[in-house]
Parts: structure tokens; C-alpha cells; sequence
């Protein structure tokens, strides 16, 4: 096989298989977001209407009428962002200093406490957040101690509120920006922070001026990696949230679900897509500058 | 060799032959191989010697088959080497990262051709025991390349790369990754494993030290071209342009112009030199404008009387070196020279920074090169 | 560089591996709880391992995850190794922007919009040519697939970058052909991202429930699909049990590799 081909054939197959399984799945979801809901199988309208033999196109803006206009959407929408971006910062105001102290750990220690990040990325997400139930609900065991300690009288609410899926976010999404920030901050020359030191700089100060700048590009990488898909989160807010979380993702879930509103459900993913284009390109660029 | 079939050149002298060789990576950029013939006799220590960039390295990848020549032509033993895949080539390389396979052991490395090539086992086992025993690695066969130090596994790069017995060995770097004592050891060690194979050696390397003290030939290239071929004293003594002599050993270099010739020396004068300079050379125009290049060696302190050359100045700085000094010294007119003194006692009292000295230097010393 | 951590990142560090594994502690300890309620200690039980043994509709489903993250896992190995093989070493083809895209994008992408359009895919492919017959095991795997191929490739394309080339410029230089070479030389030296690269697309497809709720038909319930529905009916000291056999798992595994690693790499 000559080397051009095998090039080819090395490069097709994926290539097919990505275009099938995930380019054109959007194309068909954008397309059926403009189609009308129907009762029947499947559930929407036919776009090219071919009744009478004459063709024309059926575009219904039904769905995305019903997107700007239902001040139920915004919110979801705005939800999404605004626990999506908190979260971030929590992410990060917590993730930092677990990977520098990483860095800064003796050499052997390092696999290991890396290694303790990582692990419970390989175990059910879906139980890790399951255990937040057991210690947030109202008989759970944060209440408890705190009550045995006689910290306070009244169990707190913690659970099925914005606490719970603040903390439900930050927890299921902390390795993201902690494998970043570790990559970022171990190419880091240590002689650099010995170097501000020998020109006078506090230890405090070689952070702010030398570490956190130089940082930047991890710090960005795992902000995205966290706030994109928390954007779309549909498990946390569904199992820890209440009433007043409602995120996009799981208004997706319930207009396909429990509404079988597929028009509506492709018009909020496209919507929950064009949000996100802008930090997935970033994504990109980032994750390529990282191998090149 | 399968594929073309073989064509004998007319010159069978030279076992490796380069035609006009020319390689550009990307439509438009400068040439990285430009216009490059060269003839490489059987047996020859050659070294291409340049600055990093010249495409020395990008010649090399050419002749072992990595990169494919835009022009011209590549022949090695009279058989073009057009379209033939690096696995099929009669030559082997030395990389300059040794690129030694961490997954197998020393011996395995060696082995690794041999096997390609299909040898009985047993065949394989005596030709590695004996490469290994040739670069004095016999007991740490079974070592893994993360288990050697830098010398050992330059060892192990060798005797891989001398395993299949190719007629031409290419090495990149062969001694960059070593440390200063370790590489002048291995000068010698290098050049006794070549006479004693009896192999084709072709080097790149940038140190010009390198270059000549282990080569019988040296190619100086720059910009993708080679801009002096010749015996290591060749390019010391008689450089061809300013760019070879002052890349090659240090240098002073006066600028001129001629004013007038006779009896096998020409009359320059240099107002950096702040004299009418004379030098050997063949009669030039007069008023044709020249450098003459005198190395530090060969520029004498406190001279006679009568020399010619005779430049008045004053030490700037001095560098003692052990076995030489070398002194700054600025000429009237402000020049900087460099000038080398062998320590020949002792106890040789040496110039003081600020001292006023005389020196000079003969007219046969110096080169005469285009400005 | 001196190894003393000051007090501050000491004491954040200690925070932070306490909130990771403080949950997990918690799920460990009440699958042991004789009691129902999660909250109250009743002493030690092995009460709910053995009802999770004979709880059928659980292993049912844990038998079809498994099978399909096997062969999702499997899928996109080969899908994933080929893709950033290409990505990484062939700098310049045609539509290479939009393969890079197509390659990281599912990484983040929220799993909502990847199930919906998928599922959207699935119904207008069986609209337009009859296939896929309906939706079950085949959609879920196509749809894990899809989605560790991307994992797979981005674990074999930051390996391929900190692969030194001229090992295969070396054994092509001593006689391996191209092919022999990938075998000899590129195979074993990135296998390690290789079995890296199965691990994360068999977990991740073992994990899901998103796209797996999406692109499920009536008999192909996931066993993330029966823990979420359990959990919605309320918590369960089951949920506790097969966590902990998760965790148990993992932590066996985990280990296993990295003693491998370490023999295999030895000081490198």
C-alpha cells in the first residue's frame, strides 16, 4: 500500500465516523428545531413538504418564538450560566492551590497525590453526586454532626437548593481544573521564582508577578473545561437541585422527556450550542498549543 | 536492492556521490539544500561543518532517505538513490539524540537491523556480541538505554548504526550530547573505530574543533550551499572567504585596498591598520578592495625592528589559557586585534592591561579574501 | 527547589483532598450500616451486599453497560488511535480545522445536546433506510463510540507529541519497513496511552447516563439508567454497596496499571 494511501485510510475512517455520529446529528437537530411539534412518530412536521407534488419548504419559528418569549427559558438559560460560572471560580479558588501544592510536593509524593485527583474521575460520577444527597439532606450527616456538636438547634437546609448544586458542580468538576493547572504549573522553572527572589521579590509577590501569569494558559483551559459542560448539566440540578435551579440542560431533558416536544428541544440545544461555540473554539486552540 | 535498477557512474573513485542537490520545505522559503554536489571517496572521514541552519542536517536526512531532494541527484555506490525508501538504503545513521529504542535492551538495539534483515540467530547473536565488544559495551548487553550513561549509549548508537556493516555511516552530532572531557576522548575512539571497520564516515557537526581533528575532509557549508571543501589545513590556512575564516578559529581581519603588487607580494593599505600592509599573494588591480585575515597565532609581540607588519598598540585585556594567552590589543586607530602567545615557561611573564606593545606580523601569515 | 509547603497550601491541600474523598468515605462506611436510613449508625452490616447480589434488575443492567462499554471502549480505540495518529502526524490535509473540531468538541460538549442529536440521527437514519431498527445496545454503543473516540485521541495525540521521531526514522533507517516500524517501535512506546486511552472510553461509557437515556430503546435499560431511577425513588443503602464495589474496582485496577507502568517504564 503506498504511503499516500495508507494516509487516506488511516484518516477516513474516524473522519466518516465523526461527520456521521456528530457533525450531522447537529444538522438534523438544528433542522428539526425549525419544524413543528405533531402528535405522531416521529414527533415533529416534515420541513420539505411534498403534498400535492409540488415541493416547498415548511419552516416553523414556533419553537424559538417560544424561546425568546417564555420567561421560562431566560432563566434556565441565565441559571445555567450564572452556576456554570460561579462554579468555575469555586473550581479554580480550590483547584490552584491542590495543584501547586502538588508541584511543590516532594518528587515521590507527586504520582500519587496527582493520582488521588484523578481517581475519583474513574468512579460513578453518577454516585459521586449521589453521596452528596446522603450528606446534605436534612437528616444527613452534616446536620447531624453539626447538631451533636450543638453547633446549631435546627437542621440547615442544604439539600435541592443553589448550596447543593454549587456544591455538587465544584465537586464532580474539580479534576478538570486541576489536570490543567498540574501541567501548566510543573513546566514552570523553579529557578524563575528563585530568580524573582534573588532580585528582591517575597515569596507572595513572585506569586502574583511571576507563578500566576505564567499560569494563565492552564487557567484557561480548565475554566473551560469546567464551565462548558457544567453549562449543559442536566444530573446534578436534576438529583441536588429545586424549584429555583432549574438549568437549560434539564429543560432539554424535560421537553424531550416528558413534554416529547422535539421541536423545542432541538431549538434549546441550538440555543445552548451558540452560547457555547465561542469557548469550545477557545477549547480548541488551548488543547492544540498544549501538543504543538 | 530491488526497486531501480543499479546505474554505474562513470567515476567509481567516489562511493557516495551528490549532484546539485537542492531541498526547499515549503513553495517560496529560502532553500534549505541549494544546489549541493559533493564526491566522497570509500574509506573517508568526511565532516559537514557549519552553523546550525546551513543544512547540514537537511543533507544528511537526504542521503539516509528521510527527505526526498527537489533536485538533483543522490548516488551511492553508482546506484541512484531516487525513490529509494530509507529501509533500503546501504547506509546507516547515527543520530544526534542516538535515538535508541528505550523498550529494548543494548543489545537489542545493535541487533534490531540485523534482524530486519533476516539473519539466522545465531548469526545475529556473534555480530552483536561483537559490536558491542568493539565499542567495549560487552557487559552491559542486557542493559536498557534509561540504565546507560551518555557515553554508553552513544556507544550503543554506533555499534547499532555499524551492526548491518554499511558502507557509509551518517553521524548527526556524534559527540554534541557528551560532556567536554568525555568528547575528546571519543575523537579518537571514533576515528580508531572507522580505520579499523574500514567504513565510509560522513559527520555533521557545528563545533569546528570536531570537525578538524576527526575528519580527513571537511565541507564548510552555509545557507544551504558549501562554501569551502578541502583538507582540514586547507580551510585553517588558506579560507576562501571571510565567513570561513572567521567560523573556523578566531580571526583578525583588516579592511583594505590594494596599492600596488610586486614580486609575489602585494602592497595594501589599511587605514584600521593604520600602515601599508604587505602580503603574499598573486598581483591584484590596485584600489581593488580586500580583507587580510591574520589568526591570532600567527601575529608576534615585540618584534624586530626590521619586520615588516609592525602595528604600534596597547593591551586591552589578557586571557590566560594554560598552555597559551591571549591578549586584546587596541590599535591606534581604535581597532580591536586578537592575539594568541604560547606559554612556553614556566614563569613567562605576561603583558599587563595597559602596557603599550609593538607586533607584528609576516607577509606569508596573512590571507588576502574578497571584502 | 525546597519541598517545605508553607501552612496556607498545607492546610488548602488537606481541605481540598478532604472534600474529594469525604463523600466517598461517607458512601463506603453506611453500605456497611445495618439501618435503612443512611443516617443512623446501627452497626455493621453486610446486610445490603447481599441484597444487591439478588437484586436481578441491577445485574441485568450491569451486564448490558458492561457490554457496551466493552465494545464502545474497543471502537474507540481503534477509531481514537486512528485519529490521532492523523491529527498529530499528518500537519497538512484538507478539512484538517474541522477534523480537529470534530475531534475535541464531543469532550466537552454537554451530554444533553450530544444524546438529542444523536437520537435525532438514529430515528431519521431508520426513517430514511430502515437502520437502526429501533434503538438498544447497538445505538448506545455507537453513540459511547463517538464520544471516547475524542478521549482516545487526545490521549494518543499528546503522546505522539512527546514521541521522539527519530525512532522511527532510526529502524526505517535500519531496514524496518513503515508498517513493521508502527508494530515494533510506535506501538509498544505508545501503549501505554493506548490502555489509558481503553480505560477512559470504557469508564466513561460504564459511567453514562445522559446519552445512554437518549439513545436507549425498551430493552436496553444501563445500570447508570436503574441507579438514577432508584436514587430519584430515594436513597438506598444498595446504591452504597455497589459504590463501594465500584470504588473497590477501580482502586484494584488503578493500582494494577500503575505497578505495571513502573516495571514496564522502570526509571524513566
Amino acid at each position: 500500500m503506498s504511503a499516500a494511501l495508507r494516509r487516506r485510510a488511516v484518516l477516513a475512517l474516524p473522519y466518516a465516523w465523526l461527520v456521521l455520529f456528530f457533525l450531522v446529528p447537529f444538522l438534523i437537530s438544528l433542522k428539526i428545531s425549525v419544524a413543528e411539534s405533531v402528535i405522531g412518530i416521529p414527533p415533529y412536521s416534515a420541513l420539505i413538504d411534498t403534498a400535492g407534488g409540488s415541493w416547498g419548504l415548511d419552516l416553523s419559528g414556533e419553537s424559538y418564538r417560544r424561546l425568546f418569549t417564555d420567561d421560562l427559558y431566560a432563566v434556565a438559560y441565565l441559571n445555567a450560566i450564572k452556576f456554570a460560572a460561579v462554579s468555575t471560580v469555586f473550581c479554580l479558588l480550590l483547584g490552584y492551590p491542590l495543584a501547586y501544592g502538588i508541584v511543590r510536593a516532594p518528587r515521590r509524593f507527586r504520582s500519587l497525590l496527582l493520582l488521588l485527583v484523578i481517581l475519583p474521575f474513574w468512579t460513578s460520577f453518577l454516585i459521586r453526586v449521589y453521596a452528596w444527597i446522603g450528606l446534605l439532606k436534612e437528616n444527613g450527616l452534616i446536620n447531624n454532626v453539626l447538631l451533636t456538636l450543638g453547633l446549631i438547634h435546627q437542621p440547615l437546609i442544604l439539600l435541592n437548593n443553589a448550596f447543593a448544586v454549587y456544591v455538587g458542580i465544584v465537586y464532580s468538576y474539580l479534576p478538570f481544573m486541576v489536570l490543567p493547572l498540574y501541567a501548566q504549573l510543573e513546566k514552570l522553572d523553579p529557578a524563575l521564582l528563585e530568580a524573582a527572589a534573588d532580585l528582591g521579590c517575597r515569596p507572595w509577590r513572585a506569586f502574583l508577578r511571576v507563578t500566576l501569569p505564567l499560569s494563565m494558559p492552564g487557567i484557561a483551559a480548565g475554566a473551560l473545561l469546567v464551565f462548558i459542560p457544567a453549562v449543559g448539566e442536566f444530573v446534578i440540578p436534576s438529583l441536588l437541585g429545586g424549584p429555583d435551579t432549574l438549568m437549560i440542560g434539564k429543560v432539554l431533558w424535560d421537553e424531550f422527556f416528558a413534554n416529547h416536544d422535539w421541536p423545542m428541544a432541538s431549538a434549546v440545544a441550538v440555543a445552548m450550542l451558540v452560547l457555547l461555540l465561542l469557548p469550545m473554539g477557545l477549547i480548541r486552540r488551548l488543547l492544540q498549543g498544549e501538543t504543538a | 536492492m530491488s526497486s531501480p535498477e543499479p546505474e554505474r557512474s562513470a567515476k567509481a573513485a567516489s562511493y557516495l556521490r551528490i549532484e546539485g542537490v537542492g531541498k526547499r520545505f515549503a513553495p517560496g522559503a529560502a532553500a534549505a539544500v541549494d544546489g549541493v554536489s559533493l564526491d566522497i571517496a570509500a574509506g573517508e572521514f568526511f565532516a559537514l561543518l557549519g552553523p546550525s541552519g546551513c543544512g547540514k542536517t537537511t543533507l544528511l536526512r537526504l542521503l539516509a532517505g528521510f527527505e526526498t531532494p527537489d533536485a538533483g541527484r543522490i548516488l551511492i555506490d553508482g546506484v541512484d538513490m531516487a525513490g529509494v525508501p530509507p529501509y533500503r538504503r546501504p547506509v546507516n545513521m547515527m543520530f544526534q539524540s542516538y535515538a535508541l529504542f528505550p523498550h529494548m535492551t543494548a543489545a537489542e538495539n545493535v541487533g534490531f537491523g540485523l534482524r530486519q534483515d533476516g539473519l539466522p540467530k545465531a548469526e545475529i547473536a556473534a555480530r552483536v556480541a561483537a559490536m558491542l565488544d568493539l565499542v567495549k559495551l560487552g557487559p552491559l548487553a542486557r542493559r536498557k538505554p534509561h540504565q546507560l550513561s551518555g557515553g554508553e549509549r552513544q556507544r550503543v548508537a554506533l555499534a547499532r548504526a555499524l551492526a548491518q556493516e554499511p558502507k557509509l555511516v551518517l553521524l548527526d552530532e556524534p559527540l554534541a550530547a557528551l560532556d567536554r572531557k568525555l568528547r575528546e576522548e571519543t575523537r579518537f575512539e571514533l576515528v580508531r573505530i572507522q580505520q579499523r571497520v574500514g567504513v565510509t564516515f560522513l559527520m555533521v557537526t557545528h563545533d569546528q574543533e570536531e570537525a578538524m581533528s576527526m575528519a580527513s575532509r571537511i565541507a564548510v557549508m552555509s545557507d544551504g550551499r558549501i562554501v569551502q571543501l578541502g583538507t582540514p589545513q586547507q580551510i585553517y590556512e588558506e579560507p576562501a572567504s571571510r565567513f570561513v575564516a572567521d567560523f573556523i578559529g578566531a580571526v583578525n581581519l583588516f579592511a583594505g585596498r590594494v596599492a600596488g603588487a610586486a614580486a609575489g607580494f602585494l602592497q595594501v593599505d589599511s587605514a584600521e591598520a593604520g600602515t601599508t600592509l604587505v602580503v603574499e599573494h598573486a598581483p591584484l588591480p590596485a584600489g581593488s578592495e580586500v580583507a587580510i585575515a591574520v589568526r591570532p597565532e600567527k601575529i608576534t609581540l615585540a618584534p624586530a625592528s626590521t619586520a615588516p607588519n609592525r602595528l604600534v598598540g596597547r593591551v586591552r585585556g589578557a586571557a590566560y589559557r594554560g598552555e597559551a594567552s591571549t591578549y586584546e590589543v587596541e590599535l591606534a586607530g581604535g581597532k580591536l586585534l586578537r592575539v594568541t602567545l604560547p606559554n612556553t615557561g614556566r614563569r613567562t611573564e605576561g603583558y599587563a592591561t595597559g602596557q603599550g606593545v609593538m607586533l607584528a606580523f609576516a607577509p606569508a601569515a596573512a590571507v588576502v579574501l574578497p571584502p | 527547589m525546597t519541598h517545605r509547603l508553607s501552612p496556607f497550601l498545607a492546610v488548602m491541600m488537606a481541605v481540598g483532598y478532604a472534600f474529594l474523598y469525604g463523600p466517598i468515605a461517607s458512601l463506603v462506611a453506611y453500605s456497611f450500616n445495618a439501618s435503612r436510613l443512611v443516617t443512623v449508625w446501627a452497626g455493621f452490616s453486610t446486610h445490603w451486599y447481599v441484597e444487591l447480589m439478588h437484586n436481578e434488575a441491577i445485574q441485568h443492567a450491569a451486564l448490558i453497560s458492561l457490554e457496551i462499554a466493552v465494545t464502545a471502549a474497543s471502537g474507540a480505540l481503534l477509531l481514537g488511535t486512528m485519529a490521532g495518529y492523523a491529527l498529530q502526524r499528518y500537519r497538512r490535509f484538507r478539512g484538517r480545522a474541522l477534523f480537529g473540531t470534530l475531534v475535541t468538541a464531543p469532550l466537552v460538549m454537554p451530554e444533553v445536546i450530544t444524546g438529542l442529536s444523536l437520537l435525532l440521527l438514529f430515528v431519521a437514519l431508520e426513517q430514511a433506510i430502515g437502520w437502526p431498527r429501533g434503538r438498544g445496545i447497538l445505538t448506545i454503543a455507537a453513540a459511547h463510540i463517538t464520544l471516547g473516540t475524542a478521549y482516545v485521541a487526545v490521549v494518543v495525540e499528546a503522546r505522539l507529541a512527546a514521541f521522539d521521531r527519530s525512532l522511527e526514522e532510526a529502524a526505517l533507517d535500519l531496514g524496518a519497513r513503515p508498517f513493521k516500524v508502527f508494530l515494533v517501535i510506535t506501538l509498544p512506546l505508545i501503549a501505554p496511552a493506548l490502555a489509558a486511552g481503553w480505560l477512559l472510553a470504557f469508564t466513561l461509557s460504564l459511567d453514562d447516563l445522559v446519552i445512554a437515556s437518549f439513545t436507549s430503546g425498551p430493552s436496553s435499560t444501563t445500570l447508570p439508567m436503574v441507579i438514577f431511577s432508584s436514587i430519584r425513588l430515594g436513597v438506598s443503602p444498595q446504591i452504597n454497596a455497589l459504590a463501594t464495589l465500584f470504588l473497590v474496582t477501580v482502586a484494584v485496577l488503578v493500582t494494577g496499571a500503575g505497578r505495571l507502568m513502573r516495571t514496564r517504564d522502570g526509571g524513566r
